[in-house]
């Protein structure tokens, strides 16, 4: 019972910042807009998240340093690949590259560093109920924005007007423009909530997951949420499955290797990704019988004025 | 326009790592690191070797780093690039630079190159790296005395024969002490990914184990436990400010005497292509303070320290048995063979887990 509950919060710390992250390209991605960046800016990120909670000796504003540093890693991008029609492709990839060395030198100072990391919810009587107790009631702010987020997304796109003008210039940016729509700053905005998200996740990690700074801690992630948003064609609900699928077979393999169940760890770390991929691409096939992706994404706009 | 541009970008940068130099009569020094030299890890480790001997013969050398060289053809510019810039002697401290520091050595016949951890050598390249199983066996006796439940977690980077030993040697150790000691064993499949190996530590503490040994970089697994409540080892670097009521000690590179003396046998002339594989008696690594654990604890691993040291211990002392119940052939005389050690692909007996690809 107490492993079942120590394996769910585990699950659900290695989720977070997948979900966060993809939340964020999601919306990026439906305005048609594909931003490959997402590493660079959580690693960004982290490093100035963990710079302002070290600085301040608060996890919030460090979270608001993060934020504010992966939004302004994506207005470098929305500059080159909005406003001046760069390939947003090679936009995408340099930001990455960009952000890594850039994190290493704002980092370089912190590395070795220490802070106490975010705190957990602790509700008295409800936080002490075995097995959903500290699932429920005994997790940090992230894990709960992060749930929060992901619906506020889904409310915006699926029951807003301005969710449907978003949607509307992913998918045909010349008919959005002809009826008078300011695409490409509606793209701007779409590009900065996705920063704004990768940096929060990338802060996620050494103000709440790993509370140190070491260049590179990112490992990867930011990679694996673009390849989230594909895999759930683009859906909320499904971005959800798929992130906690992903954080619960990497938790479980794990397990499996401790319990020494004998299936090569090498075919155990890959489980994760194979495990995502198909039931992903099975629950885009049972249900719509194709891809779904914004018609526009990637594609360059320039108004005709 | 742009091209003329970048190639200026490239050349700035490349000036702003390999800072010119202009004393002619001292002796160049190059070094390519894998990661920065905050990693708190491998390179960091390489960063202090290179501080001591600047301590040491800074009248006499001068030193340059290339720092984030990733393993490949990058490499080979790299290791170029110091050699042009007049560096006579180039140390490169990654597995990966094998093959691109073979190439360049086959190319700049009078320059020499040390290369850290590979196996092929040339009349101008060396080879050194250290005997870290030594330390294994220390750290098996300390966590054999120091566990409660008689689990240890241990947290592998990649199924490789440095880290298979490192296993093994920690188990023969744990078995002295007591005979029914259990291992968890958890592959990371990466040096590098402080939340996996943060998740890897939660899961074996989770099942049981109450002392927790890495061999993956950073100090997220010693963190973990120290939030527990339970023990762990530090790994290539201190990491007792990570984990101050649970470090008990740290297999600690320290590559210094060993860039001192082959400096110093460049300066006299007397520098020849060797095969170092030094342990805890040449120093090429030393434990951490012996921390967090009581003093006939502390005495037993200061002791066995020692008796490694003074040649007097061996942890892969004869009849190692495998996990097939068999004696492993003893092509060393009383120990297994160094061969036998460096190419280490079996599991001991008493480890309930099957070695992976095996």
């Amino acid at each position: 019972m107490e492993l079942v509950e120590a394996i769910i919060l585990a699950v659900l710390a290695a989720s977070t910042p997948l979900l966060i992250a993809a939340t964020g390209e999601l919306v990026t991605e439906r305005s048609g807009v594909l931003n490959l960046g997402v590493e660079g800016m959580m690693i960004v990120g982290a490093a100035c998240g963990f710079a302002g909670a070290w600085l301040t000796g608060s996890i919030f504003i460090g979270a608001l340093f993060g934020i504010v540093a992966g939004t302004l890693m994506s207005l470098i991008f929305a500059l080159m690949a909005l406003g001046l029609a760069v390939n947003q492709v090679a936009t995408g990839l340099a930001l990455t590259i960009l952000g890594i060395g850039l994190s290493g030198l704002i980092g370089a100072g912190f590395v070795g560093e220490r802070i106490t990391p975010a705190v957990h919810l602790a509700i008295p009587g409800l936080t002490g109920i075995p097995l959903i107790g500290r699932v429920l009631f005994g997790e940090d702010a992230f894990v709960y924005f992060s749930i929060a987020l992901i619906i506020g997304v889904w409310w915006f796109l699926y029951r807003t007007r301005a969710g449907l003008i978003l949607r509307a210039c992913g998918d045909n940016h010349v008919s959005a423009h002809a009826l008078g729509y300011p695409v490409l700053r509606i793209r701007t905005f779409a590009v900065m909530f996705g920063g704004a998200c990768a940096g929060l996740a990338g802060a996620y990690l050494p103000l709440a997951y790993t509370p140190f700074f070491i260049p590179g801690m990112t490992a990867g992630r930011g990679w694996i949420a673009l390849a989230l948003v594909v895999f759930s064609s683009w859906r909320p609900g499904r971005l959800v499955v798929g992130a906690y699928l992903f954080g619960a077979v990497t938790i479980l393999q794990l397990h499996a290797q401790g319990w020494g169940v004998g299936i090569p760890s090498q075919f155990m770390s890959a489980l994760p990704y194979l495990a995502t991929v198909i039931v992903l691409v099975l629950l885009s096939r049972a249900r719509t019988g194709g891809s779904t992706a914004p018609a526009a994404l990637g594609t360059v706009f320039v108004p005709d004025r | 326009m742009r091209k003329s541009l970048l190639a200026l970008a490239a050349g700035l940068l490349l000036a702003g790592s390999v800072s010119a130099a202009s004393a002619a009569d001292k002796l160049k020094v190059g070094f390519i690191y894998l990661g920065p030299v905050g990693d708190l890890g491998w390179t960091y480790q390489h960063e202090q070797g290179r501080l001591a001997l600047v301590k040491e013969l800074g009248d006499k050398i001068e030193t340059t780093t290339l720092e984030n060289v990733p393993e490949g053809p990058d490499a080979e510019r790299a290791i170029e690039q110091l050699v042009r810039a007049g560096n006579k002697l180039i140390f490169t401290t990654s597995f990966g630079y094998m093959d691109p520091t073979l190439k360049v050595a086959k190319k700049y016949p009078n320059v020499h190159f040390e290369h850290a951890t590979g196996y092929k050598r040339d009349k101008n390249m060396s080879t050194y790296s250290a005997k870290w199983y030594q330390g294994r066996y220390i750290q098996g006796l300390i966590a054999a005395k120091m566990s409660k439940s008689g689990v240890l977690g241990y947290i592998g980077s990649f199924p490789i024969p440095e880290v298979v030993s490192g296993i093994n040697a920690t188990i023969v150790a744990a078995q002295t002490i007591n005979p029914n000691i259990k291992v968890k064993i958890i592959w990371a499949n990466t040096w590098f990914d402080p939340g996996k190996e943060a998740d890897a530590a939660k899961a074996l503490i989770d099942q049981g184990a109450d002392v927790i040994m890495q061999h993956t970089d950073s100090p997220a697994a010693m963190q973990i436990a120290s939030e527990r409540g339970k023990l762990a080892f530090g790994q290539d670097s201190e990491m007792i400010k990570f984990g101050p009521k649970t470090q008990l000690t740290s297999i600690l590179d320290t590559w210094g005497p060993y860039y001192i003396e082959r400096v110093k046998a460049e300066l006299a002339g007397t520098w020849k292509s060797e095969d170092t594989w030094g342990g805890l008696d040449s120093h090429m690594f030393a434990m951490a303070p012996y921390t967090n654990m009581p003093d006939d604890v502390k005495k037993m691993a200061e002791d066995a320290q020692a008796a490694i040291t003074a040649g007097k211990l061996h942890p892969f002392k004869c009849p190692i048995v495998g996990q097939d119940g068999k004696e492993v052939e003893c092509k060393g005389g009383a120990n297994l063979a160094d061969g036998q050690i460096l190419g280490m692909n079996f599991y001991v007996k008493g480890i309930d887990d099957k070695l992976p690809g095996k």
